[in-house]
């Protein structure tokens, strides 16, 4: 089953051809179900691959499946190939896995959209993408999917390109993408140039035989984490992720939530051994970015009121916990919250779509209250993606925050200060949503239904039935006349993978249960034991099953109870605050300006470009049209002068010629005869 | 009594030859004239070839003459034609009308 891995990436592919070519023809909703269907296939691979390194030693469970010989250059032998080992599989399962409902959820969300065919094929492209980065055995495959994922999500977040705000978000997430794919670049050159290969392997393995210098493997995680903070929307580089909301809600969930932006951590949990080799500043860099990050994030999610940015901003703050995982070296634990993550904020986002959907396109919380009776199911199972994400007991979250935790505690108590504080600010804020959208009083009525009727007659005047419907996936049946607005439920393709999503949410948990007393041997650290090769290639398989041996000894994991007992207090703490104020309204919603504002950031940005940026890049191209194009038509015109006083000499005179001809012959006699003596 | 003809009186008659053509070809301006003159450097050349060569008991001098005249008379050909389209097209034009390639 391993020899046939291409067959992963190969469906999505097949499905990208055939939209290509003929999805004008196939149309809604047959795009869609080709799509959906690939995908499936896809994981249905992926499973294949999946219990196939389960029925082998762990020892064996690493396997590089080579295509052809991609870049033979010189010295430089870089293979299409693929490394199949616990990670990738592990990646693959959830990618194609969420994938596949995702794509299932968009075919009911994009109903009736014109450009139906042209969202599943970049959905499609960009699974393909997603597994050639996870599977790629050297840098540069992986560089490729990394690139190609990065396109989709410019694709996908400018989709509805009329609007001249969605397109300059895509242009911010590439532009701001391309800063961190500069340090991945430099890092291929640097490992090149160090080891003369950019396979994981040799790196790794030079990196653990220890021929691998400390300056090198310092400057390669070092770039490659500049990479991951691009990718994974890190400080200083988050911006673009708020701003990647202006996609539709499918994209939110896969690209920008589950998958892709995932893919810094992965990079950083593959070449960890290099990792480990590098100079002590960069893992603790990485887990300060990571916790200051998960801290910025979660206060600006405090103060926000579009639906979608509270889960953007809550994702850069997840995805802070992650690198501070990978930055105190817990990496299983960052893979484990990784899939957890991708389970609920998948869930939350997909069920802030089908809100939106409800809602007929309204994103404002402001504008929702008292959702949950008229759509049940998006409630509950929100409600679940919320306490999964809060930290609650026996939800998927929470096992792997509390892991996460514990590490960070192991490594440096203002570490574990900085997440525990995120984790209250995490269940405030998302209790905040789930009762300003579902409880709470109803604030849609004649308010939105004005807008409402004021949004449709003002693009049935412009006569731009076209954007209207962009604009709207929403059936059209269920607007009725402008007088009666109602929220719906969504159709069953909507609610389908919310429920599995669902689940998954609160069973989740159980991949990478804690040694605990009270929990059966047998059952803790199942992913641990699956990565095991991966991770802590040191160890001897004595070791195994325990996990937690690094920080063994340390006050923290002597007493994993208490700081359990503490995570669910903090949970507790934080939604009953949220509660308090929102739901029984008893003391003031505390809402900065100043974290709506996301701390200025953005602003800061804008102004800094705006002025001494701008002043700069003026001097910049005062100095190339002075300077370096002076240097050039300086030149020309220098010749062009010299030329024209030249050309003087050609008259056009025939006798002139002949007489300058015949003087030339008697001086040039007169030189032989006379002065050379010739004759 | 006639003195025997030294072959370098015709080198003189050549060296005459050719500064009447040079001279002319420096100012004379119709075409047809400036071309004979050309012509006439040719065959002042060509003198001195066979003079030389009866001077010297070469005959290779003699050679060169003929190949001369065989080029001469290509030449002619081309030569006269261009002129001949010349003045068809501007009647009466001097060498000095014809400047248009000038810089």
């Amino acid at each position: 089953m391993i020899d046939l891995v291409w067959l992963v990436p190969l469906f999505p592919l097949v499905g990208f051809l055939t939209i290509l070519i003929g999805g004008r023809k196939l149309g809604e909703p047959k795009a869609g179900h080709v799509a959906t269907t690939m995908v499936l296939l896809s994981f249905a691979a992926a499973v294949g691959i999946f219990f196939d390194l389960l029925s082998r030693n762990a020892v064996d469970r690493s396997e590089v499946v080579t295509l052809f010989s991609w870049v033979p250059v010189g010295d430089l032998k870089i293979d299409m190939a693929f490394l199949v080992d616990p990670l990738s599989s592990t990646m693959l399962l959830f990618v194609t896995g969420i994938g596949s409902l995702i794509h299932l959820y968009s075919v009911g969300y994009m109903h009736g959209d014109p450009k139906f065919s042209k969202f599943f094929l970049y959905l499609n492209l960009f699974v393909l993408s997603m597994t050639l980065l996870v599977l790629g055995s050297n840098l540069l495959v992986t560089f490729l999917g990394w690139e190609g994922v990065g396109t989709c999500s410019y694709f996908l977040i400018s989709f509805w390109h009329t609007k001249d705000a969605n397109a300059s978000a895509g242009k911010k997430a590439f532009v701001t993408n391309r800063i961190g794919d500069f340090g991945v670049m430099l890092a291929m050159f640097l490992a090149f140039g160090a080891v003369g290969s950019i396979d994981y392997g040799v790196m790794n393995e030079s990196a653990l035989a220890g021929t691998l210098t400390q300056a090198t493997a310092t400057g390669i995680a070092a770039l490659l984490f500049l990479g991951a903070v691009g990718k994974s929307a890190q400080l200083p580089l988050y911006v673009w992720l708020p701003d990647a909301m202006a996609g539709p809600t499918p994209v939110s969930a896969l690209i920008h939530a589950a998958t892709m932006v995932t893919a810094g951590v992965f990079l950083m949990v593959r070449i960890n051994p290099v990792l480990g080799a590098a100079a002590d500043w960069v893992p603790t860099l990485i887990a300060y970015t990571g916790a200051i990050t998960a801290l910025f994030a979660a206060t600006i999610a405090l103060a926000q009121n579009d639906i979608k940015k509270v889960l953007a901003y809550s994702t850069v703050s997840q995805l802070g916990y992650m690198f501070l995982a990978v930055g105190t070296g817990a990496y299983v634990a960052a893979i484990f919250h990784m899939i957890t993550h991708a389970f609920f904020k998948a869930l939350l986002f997909l069920g802030s779509g089908s809100v939106i959907h409800g809602m007929h396109d309204e994103q404002d919380m402001r504008k929702m209250g008292k959702l949950f009776t008229l759509m049940p199911i998006t409630a509950s199972t929100f409600i679940i993606g919320w306490l999964a994400i809060a930290g609650v007991p026996p939800f998927a979250g929470f096992w792997s925050k509390d892991e996460i935790l514990l590490f960070a505690l192991a490594e440096s108590p203002v570490l574990y200060v900085i997440g525990i504080v995120t984790a209250i600010l995490t269940a405030f804020y998302m209790t905040r949503q789930v009762v300003m959208t579902f409880f709470g009083e109803q604030r849609w009525g004649s308010l939105a239904n004005a807008e409402e009727a004021a949004h449709l007659e003002a693009s049935d005047a412009d006569g731009d039935g076209a954007e209207a419907t962009a604009e709207s996936p929403a059936p059209v049946e269920t607007h009725g006349a402008h007088g009666e607005f109602k929220p719906h439920e969504s159709p069953p393709t909507m609610l389908f993978p919310l429920v599995v999503l669902a689940g998954l949410s609160v069973v989740g948990g159980i991949i990478q249960l804690p040694s605990l007393g009270i929990i059966p041997k047998g059952a803790q650290h199942k992913l641990l034991d699956w990565l095991h090769p991966i991770v802590e290639f040191g160890e001897g398989p004595e070791e195994r099953g325990i996990g937690e041996a690094v920080i063994k000894g340390t006050w923290a994991y002597d007493n994993k109870t208490i700081l359990i007992a503490i995570a669910v207090a903090c949970a507790l703490v934080g939604i009953a605050g949220a509660f308090a104020v929102y739901q029984k309204k008893m003391a003031k919603p505390f809402e900065p300006k100043l974290f709506a504002d996301g701390w200025n950031y953005d602003n800061m940005i804008g102004w800094f470009m705006g002025n001494p940026g701008r002043r700069g890049f003026d001097g910049v191209a005062e100095f190339d049209t002075k300077v370096v194009d002076g240097a050039v038509n300086g030149v020309a015109t220098l010749v062009r002068e010299t030329a024209n006083q030249v050309r003087k000499v050609q008259t056009g005179y025939l006798r002139q010629y002949a007489g300058v001809i015949g003087i030339g012959v008697v001086v040039l006699l007169g030189w032989f005869v006379v002065i050379r003596g010739i004759l | 009594m006639i003195a025997a003809i030294e072959p370098s009186w015709y080198l003189i008659l050549a060296a005459l030859l050719f500064s009447v053509g040079a001279v002319g070809l420096l100012i004379r301006r119709n075409p047809l004239v400036m071309f004979m003159c050309i012509e006439l450097m040719l065959n002042a050349a060509n003198l001195t070839f066979v003079a030389l060569a009866i001077k010297l008991g070469d005959i290779n001098g003699q050679t060169a003459v003929f190949f001369v005249m065989v080029v001469a008379a290509a030449e002619v050909v081309v030569g006269l034609s261009i002129i001949v389209s010349i003045l068809r097209r501007k009647p009466g034009a001097t060498a000095d009308d014809l400047a248009e390639l000038k810089g």
